[in-house]
């Protein structure tokens, strides 16, 4: 481009980048902050010592972490409503999208089924008739319910419609010539190209399952049901703070093993943390397919 | 090609989606009668007492409801118009950086909040402003007094906005991004020979050139004007602040799930619905009338 530095450009360029720099560390700060506390002694955590390293440095409360079943017990429910989950959403994403993506004269229909998604995706009988719901289907304290409770994310489906209307319409009319049908077509020519988006919308869908809490907290009756994030959201004890005043509150603090919920938190950031160097590469595709014009 | 002998197929294809549909979104939906009725759940949907609009008029005249309106209004409008400003300035300082080197380590960095749950991010939160936390240590060092940031109810909205779009402006930034890379070079070449200097150049070609996408984004929020984040609220908040920060999604949840008036909360829960799908479909309408966007 145009190299014109003005000493005024100049000191612009140079607070730019300290502020750049700021900035991406207040993002980066807490997660930090999490591990620095985690791997601190209690007693330097309680008495407020820790904020940018690790004071009394230990690994006690990842230990004393290993021992604790009710935590493991959440996380493998974690695990199991997140690969379960994943799998049912790509399936029926995947299969509804190529139909929906076919044009008005290949499938008469197209239009009626993309307003009922859209409609879907749109309205909600909201939080108590779902909740109603669930309960007369008998799925409380079930991985299906936490699986299946969440919904099919209609928005995705629209992003893998989009995607499949861009790819040419020769494919799939080789496909045909070829003997194939519909599925075939779907499955050895559709899928593998749209390699993009499906590995967009698999990396959102692990993300936002294991990233739910409310529906693990609302379907469960006992704490062996919770998934990892409920069991984070319930890990303090719920503390009413308007009966108390600030020396009983800073008291109350002192109880808990703050270095050991930090270690559950830092634990519990850990697979976002690996699946996000791979969302990373594809997001940014996934985001702009989403204004695909059809 | 109209190939009669496969349409059958495509029926067959959009069923698993259909059965999630209908089991999970569409059953629920006639949970609404509950909003109609004294809801008993001894008695359930079919045998309950109709009241017809009963409950959306003892909905309007609690002043309870007034006020949780008001807040989440304030909340939500606050997050749209900050998730749209401050990404803004964050790409254009971006797209500035001198130091290409450091640009897509920055970029890494600051998505990642999006992407961690409110759980841990409001437990995070919580702990850094806490009473004993960095933040007030630091407002000790430098002499003032300790901060209960999260017990005041002036201090809540602010916070629930500011952090919301701490964790949110990295991510949307990448729409901005985009937008700026299609800028076309030859205008800031251009801008140039007639002597247009550096903000100048952003002020005369970058705004203009992402204008449309910065009103997409505007419209397209128009749908969330009555959705203040139940996930961000519910981890933040507690009694001391539900004066300021207690918002429709968190009210109907207490309401309905904690102290069982189903037919209330029913009815709040749908009129929020209502007025929230109203504003998608404005803003879908809009979206399409000025930029030619279209969901599908």
């Amino acid at each position: 481009m145009i190299e014109n530095r003005s000493m005024g450009s100049k000191i612009f360029d140079a607070v730019n980048v300290v502020i750049l720099i700021l900035i991406t560390l207040v993002c980066i700060l807490p997660v930090w902050y999490v591990l620095c506390v985690s791997l601190s002694s209690r007693e330097a955590v309680n008495a407020g010592q820790v904020a940018l390293w690790p004071v009394g440095f230990n690994l006690l409360s990842y230990q004393k972490i290993m021992g604790e079943s009710d935590f493991f017990g959440s996380f493998l429910v974690s695990i199991k409503r997140v690969v379960l989950g994943t799998v049912v959403s790509m399936v029926c994403i995947l299969m509804a999208a190529y139909p929906l993506s076919r044009t008005k004269k290949q499938f008469p229909k197209r239009d009626v089924f993309m307003w009922i998604f859209v409609f879907c995706m749109l309205f909600s009988g909201g939080t108590v008739p779902w909740y109603v719901t669930m309960k007369n289907y008998g799925l409380m304290d079930s991985v299906w319910g936490l699986v299946l409770g969440m919904g099919l994310h209609v928005f995705n489906v629209i992003l893998a419609v989009n995607f499949f209307k861009n790819l040419p319409v020769e494919l799939e009319e080789a496909c045909f010539v070829d003997g194939g049908g519909p599925w075939r077509c779907l499955i050895t020519v559709y899928v593998p190209l749209a390699k993009p988006m499906v590995a967009t919308i698999v990396l959102f869908t692990i993300v936002s399952y294991w990233n739910e809490f409310f529906q693990g907290m609302v379907l469960s009756t006992r704490q062996s049901s919770y998934p990892l994030q409920t069991y984070i959201q319930q890990m303090v004890v719920t503390l009413d703070y308007s009966s108390m005043n600030v020396d009983q509150i800073a008291q109350a603090m002192k109880l808990n093993n703050l270095s050991l919920d930090a270690a559950k938190i830092f634990i519990a950031m850990i697979p976002v943390l690996i699946v996000y160097p791979f969302l990373q590469k594809y997001f940014v595709s996934g985001i702009t397919l989403g204004s695909v014009k059809g | 090609m109209y190939i009669k002998r496969f349409v059958k197929h495509y029926y067959i294809m959009l069923v698993p989606a259909l059965l999630w549909l209908f089991f999970f979104s569409v059953v629920p939906m006639f949970g609404i009668i509950m909003a109609f009725q004294d809801y008993n759940p001894g008695k359930g949907i079919l045998h309950s007492e109709f009241v017809g609009l009963d409950n959306f008029v003892y909905m309007f005249q609690m002043s309870d409801v007034r006020q949780v309106l008001a807040n989440t209004v304030v909340i939500a409008v606050g997050k749209i118009v900050g998730n749209i400003i401050i990404p803004l300035v964050f790409a254009l300082l971006l797209n500035e950086l001198c130091l290409k080197r450091i640009k897509r380590p920055i970029q890494t960095i600051v998505y990642l909040p999006y992407f961690l749950s409110w759980v841990i991010l409001a437990k995070i939160v919580l702990n850094i402003f806490g009473y004993t936390g960095p933040v007030n240590q630091l407002i000790e060092i430098f002499g003032g007094g300790r901060i209960n940031f999260f017990g005041e109810p002036d201090l809540f909205q602010p916070l629930v906005i500011g952090t919301d779009i701490w964790k949110g402006f990295g991510y949307n930034t990448v729409v901005y991004l985009a937008a700026i890379l299609g800028v076309d070079q030859s205008l800031y070449e251009a801008a140039a020979v007639d002597g247009a200097g550096r903000f100048k150049r952003i002020w005369h070609v970058t705004m203009p050139g992402i204008r449309t996408t910065v009103a997409l984004l505007a419209i397209l929020s128009l749908g969330n004007v009555l959705n203040a984040g139940f996930d961000q609220i519910y981890n933040l908040y507690n009694p001391l602040v539900y004066s300021t920060g207690d918002i429709i999604d968190t009210w109907v949840y207490r309401a309905g799930l904690e102290n069982l008036q189903y037919s209330l909360a029913t009815a709040v829960g749908l009129f929020k619905s209502v007025i929230s799908v109203i504003l998608i479909a404005v803003g879908y309408k809009l979206a399409d009338k000025f930029t030619g966007y279209k969901l599908f």
